[in-house]
């Protein structure tokens, strides 16, 4: 068995940050396991630019964003072990991995972070109906066989769901040469980034039709030949008679990303449903201690600079756990989410692990405008924060003092409320 | 010339291609598609049936209980995933208690070993997740799950192994009785068999027609299913069927071999057997009759749904008869066809003997199959399985834990894989909750590359269903 | 008066740009708004990001992009142009495939360090 301070489960952003500033902060003998050939994740695939502009305060493209990151890990001590897959990791830290050059290992580290990142959720998660032929593709799919392979996938596109990557999709087919007939989005609004929807859509003409959805699928000769739209009601169901047909030879679907956890569950890590990540600590250590996580395999982000930070703080955590220098617990405090918020990270803060300010990332449930965010515990308000414009797709961030916390009983509840005009 | 031509290559085709490969025989199976076991086999309940529900004297209650005794032991030779987890058929009403004491009998008069009738009590301590109402279910613990594809390819593999000859791709477009053989005609070129068997499905009263005056009629039933995660496959643990009524079967609810959980089916007459399209309506009518016995099935976790039609006919039984000299139909064989498949074979095999086909055991003939599955061994054995071949190292499928060399083996097998769901249906690339996102892309690849054809011409099931459209800065190249 | 998306950074500001005075901007936090909006009404440009044929590489494209924005109606010119462009592996993030595109002034840079092949079967 091989011993590692430190053992980081995947290569991309997430994995990279966390492991370079576990160096930064003093580990030496630190491990990086990716599952492909080379390190950098989704970010290869992601050719578009519009990376970086937080932490490098520069626009960049994800092979970029991702090139500067493999820069840096070469001049560290830091190891790879490539084109290797995770099979299980256990509550005291073994990693099960298998790679064609070293065959089965089982490695201990005396910490762990997972950075597996997330996957799309596909047709079969929304159940569309109708066929099952070729030529439905998630947009990740579509994605990498085209800006990796050089393949088409299609030639007269549907695309649902507004989320980037749907958006990002629908520019790269367009200047394929594709003909793109529409953006179906299932709610008011999209849940994609402003800019994708004036880049990738507006720029070539694209509609984009919010409260719609596919209702049937037709195949033809064991590939898609036309797809069914319709309106949707406000709780989502089709509006009879508003359907129209779209000629098409492919459907991609961008309808979200679901965090990849299934070895985090089978070793018995505490899950939070609403973000289908591990319920973390204010260090992103999550319930099974010295098993940290950080990136999209935690929660969803939009900016991969987020991830970037995330990780670096799960880094720093997972060296000062392995150097025994962190700071005594002190009290816990779970947040709670109220009215109007669909997920925080952390979930769980230990007021005697934070120096004086923690902050709180979360989604809100709809897009608000004029907006209070309000932290109570019980029917005490502790703090009170406003926001111009809110929305889904877009994840929010504020800073709790370390005092407010001392204030709460042990539960904060984090809402938001729409202030009457 | 062919001693005996099977057309068809679904579940009831394989079995009885592999029950006749036992024997010195000359045999050709023929199949439309570029895959065998693409019809109701890929897309049923997956269920070996205890047999309580035919009525008693009928084929269908024959070959149901033979069938499902001889799954465990064929299974276990032919290396099929199956799982002896018996069945509950629930009662939520004071009616369906007679219903289930009706079946109780029924079953004991068709020979289905240890039926018991539980409480409600019994049944919730092993079933937290049935409705409230369960006021009882009938108990069949010989009732199992299977892999259907996989129990359809691993006899069809192994009478391939045998001298089997698999036509893939043929169609049959016309059979003539030349007196003591018959000229079957296909889209491939004529073929001349001394006897034939029509195991064609939704097909057989075409092909029946082919030879004989209509003696029956199909009515493609459709069923609609939900797949869940692997996540979810402990929601039940036996298969849980709802009593039957005069609207119908209901829907059952049923852990699957590959761990996920399989909820459904309806039941739609349509109008051919490849009209396979699932429809909301469909999927309401799934949800909603599964929640009266099993009211928390957590439909977020949805992977996959699907729909696959049954050989309903107009008439009760399966249609097992020599409907022309040396021409035996093999029709309406519907549910449990999957569970009787190899009974049927076996009958199938002794209506030839009698009709003057001479048998002799082939001494060379072959009955065990063994497929290597990584993710399910021990990890020393895994490590020698990548010592052995650096490729079993190679994971591709990191939902289902499936390596690169499991789907060079499934390129290589005795019935090669043709395309993307070809090697899905052998080794299980592309069935778990990511649906083939990630392995897609690398499953095409290996296709390709282990096929020597381009990536553009891989197909993702049947012939014509392409993937890719075309390489940029190459176009027109296919 | 004309109402845009800023797309300079994710907050997307909208954007009031009265064309009849001077193109005044009005709606923007931060003075990148006002650059971005002038320029959207009198001359859209876009950054271009594709990718080229590479041989000898593992795989068959290279990522690039235009390393400053060119007008957005001659993004259809230079995926042409680019569709007829090889290069050859290993390539450097940064390296030039095409200087001053189509007389832009932009240059078209690779974005992604690629190594020779690997060998085969491994």
């Amino acid at each position: 068995m091989s011993d590692y301070q430190l053992i980081v489960v995947g290569g991309g952003p997430a994995g990279m940050a966390a492991a370079l500033q576990a160096h930064e902060d003093g580990l030496r003998d630190i491990l990086i396991i990716e599952r492909d050939h080379d390190l950098g994740g989704i970010l290869n695939q992601c050719i578009h630019n519009g990376f970086g502009l937080h932490h490098f305060k520069q626009e960049l493209t994800g092979p970029e964003y991702a090139g500067r990151f493999i820069s840096m890990l070469k001049d560290t001590s830091i190891k790879v072990l490539s084109n290797a897959m995770v099979l299980q990791i256990t509550a005291d830290h073994q990693v099960h991995t298998v790679s064609a050059e070293h065959g089965y290992q089982v490695l201990q580290g005396k910490a762990i972070v997972l950075a597996m990142g997330c996957r799309e959720r596909t047709r079969g998660a929304i159940a569309i109906p109708g066929d099952r032929p070729a030529g439905v593709f998630t947009a990740g799919t579509a994605q990498r066989y085209l800006n990796m392979e050089g393949y088409m996938v299609g030639k007269r596109v549907l695309i649902l769901g507004s989320g980037d990557i749907g958006l990002i999709m629908a520019r790269r087919m367009t200047l394929e040469g594709a003909e793109v007939l529409a953006c179906v989005e299932l709610m008011p609004y999209s849940g994609g980034l402003k800019r994708n929807i004036v880049q990738c859509l507006e720029d070539f003409d694209i509609p984009l039709y919010l409260s719609h959805t596919i209702t049937h699928i037709k195949a033809e000769n064991g590939r898609v030949c036309q797809a069914t739209v319709a309106q949707v009601d406000e709780s989502r169901c089709p509006i009879p008679g508003t359907e129209r047909i779209f000629e098409c030879d492919t459907v991609l679907l961008s309808v979200g990303l679901i965090p990849e956890n299934e070895i985090s569950r089978e070793a018995g890590i505490c899950m939070d449903p609403r973000t289908g990540g591990a319920v973390v600590y204010e260090n992103m250590e999550t319930s099974l201690p010295g098993i940290f996580a950080c990136g999209n395999v935690v929660h969803v982000h939009d900016l991969v600079d987020f991830v970037t930070a995330e990780s670096q703080k799960a880094g720093s955590a997972g060296a000062a756990y392995v150097k025994n220098t962190a700071p005594s617990d002190g009290s816990t405090v779970t947040v709670h989410n109220g009215t109007g918020v669909s997920y925080t990270v952390p979930q769980k803060i230990r007021t005697g692990r934070i120096d004086k300010t923690v902050s709180i990332f979360f989604r809100v449930v709809r897009p608000c405008e004029q907006c209070h965010l309000t932290v109570s515990c019980g029917n005490e308000v502790l703090a009170t924060f406003k926001r111009d414009r809110v929305a889904p797709g877009e994840m929010e961030r504020l800073t709790l003092t370390k005092d407010v916390l001392e204030k709460s009983d042990g539960t904060i509840t984090l809402s938001v409320t729409e202030v009457s005009q | 010339m062919i001693d005996v031509a099977i057309i068809g290559g679904g579940i009831v085709g394989d079995a009885t291609a592999y029950m006749l490969s036992q024997y010195r025989l000359s045999v050709s199976l023929f199949e439309r598609e570029n895959d065998i076991a693409t019809g109701a086999t890929r897309a049923n309940s997956a269920i070996i049936h205890a047999g309580y529900d035919p009525k008693p004297g009928t084929l269908m209650a024959e070959l149901n209980v033979k069938g499902a005794a001889m799954a465990e032991q064929l299974c276990r030779d032919l290396d099929v995933p199956y799982r002896n987890i018996g069945s509950m058929v629930l009662a939520l009403t004071d009616e369906d208690m007679r219903t289930i004491e009706m079946l109780y009998q029924r079953g004991v008069q068709n020979g289905v070993p240890d039926l018991q009738i539980l409480t409600a009590e019994e049944v919730l301590k092993q079933e937290p997740h049935v409705s409230r109402d369960v006021k009882g279910a009938l108990y069949a613990p010989s009732a199992g799950i299977v892999g259907p594809w996989e129990y359809a390819l691993a006899m069809a593999e192994t009478a391939v192994m045998n001298g089997v000859v698999l036509h893939l791709e043929h169609e049959v477009t016309g059979i003539n009785d030349l007196g003591d053989h018959y000229r079957i005609s296909t889209n491939k070129g004529d073929y001349i068999a001394k006897y034939v068997i029509n195991a064609t499905g939704t097909d057989s009263a075409t092909i029946h027609q082919m030879v004989a005056a209509p003696s029956f009629r199909i009515i493609p039933c459709k069923g609609e299913y939900y797949l869940m995660d692997k996540s979810e496959g402990d929601h039940v643990n036996h298969v849980l069927f709802q009593c039957p009524t005069k609207a119908g079967k209901g829907i059952l609810v049923a852990p699957t071999v590959g761990g996920n959980l399989i909820v459904g089916p309806t039941a739609t007459n349509t109008y051919c057997g490849k009209e396979t399209s699932t429809s909301s309506e469909g999927l309401a009518a799934v949800r909603s009759g599964a929640a009266l016995s099993v009211p928390d099935i957590p439909y977020r976790q949805a992977i996959r749904t699907f729909a696959g039609v049954r050989a309903n006919t107009d008439r009760d039984d399966f249609i097992i008869e020599e409907v022309a000299p040396r021409f035996i139909d093999l029709a309406g064989i519907k549910s449990p066809g999957l569970t009787a498949a190899p009974a049927i074979g076996i009958k199938v095999t002794e209506m030839l003997q009698s009709m003057g086909l001479p048998l002799e055991r082939d001494p060379f003939a072959i009955n065990t199959r063994h497929q290597k599955r990584f993710r399910s061994l021990p990890p020393d054995e895994k490590a020698a399985l990548i010592a052995e071949n650096p490729q079993y190292g190679h994971i591709i499928c990191r939902c289902e834990t499936i390596t690169e060399g499991e789907i060079v083996d499934a390129l290589h097998s005795p019935i090669p894989a043709r395309s993307v769901d070809g090697v899905k249906r052998r080794t299980g690339a592309g069935l778990g909750r990511c649906q083939g996102g990630f392995c897609g892309p690398r499953v095409l690849e290996i296709i390709a590359r282990e096929r020597g054809v381009s990536p553009l011409s891989v197909c993702k099931d049947t012939a014509g269903s392409r993937i890719l459209v075309g390489a940029i800065g190459k176009e027109g190249e296919a | 008066m004309k109402q845009i998306t800023c797309t300079v950074c994710p907050r997307g500001c909208l954007l009031n740009v009265d064309e009849e005075n001077g193109y005044t901007v009005t709606g923007n936090v931060c003075p990148r708004g006002v650059a971005y909006g002038k320029a959207e009404c009198v001359s859209p440009v876009r950054t271009l990001t594709t990718t080229v044929s590479i041989r000898s590489a593992d795989l068959s494209r290279c990522p690039v992009r235009t390393d400053q924005p060119v007008p957005k109606a001659m993004l259809t010119d230079v995926m042409a142009l680019l569709r007829k462009v090889q290069i050859q592996a290993p390539v450097r993030c940064g390296h030039v495939v095409i200087a001053n595109v189509l007389d832009t002034g932009a240059n078209v840079i690779v974005t992604r360090d690629i190594e020779v092949k690997r060998h085969e079967g491994s």
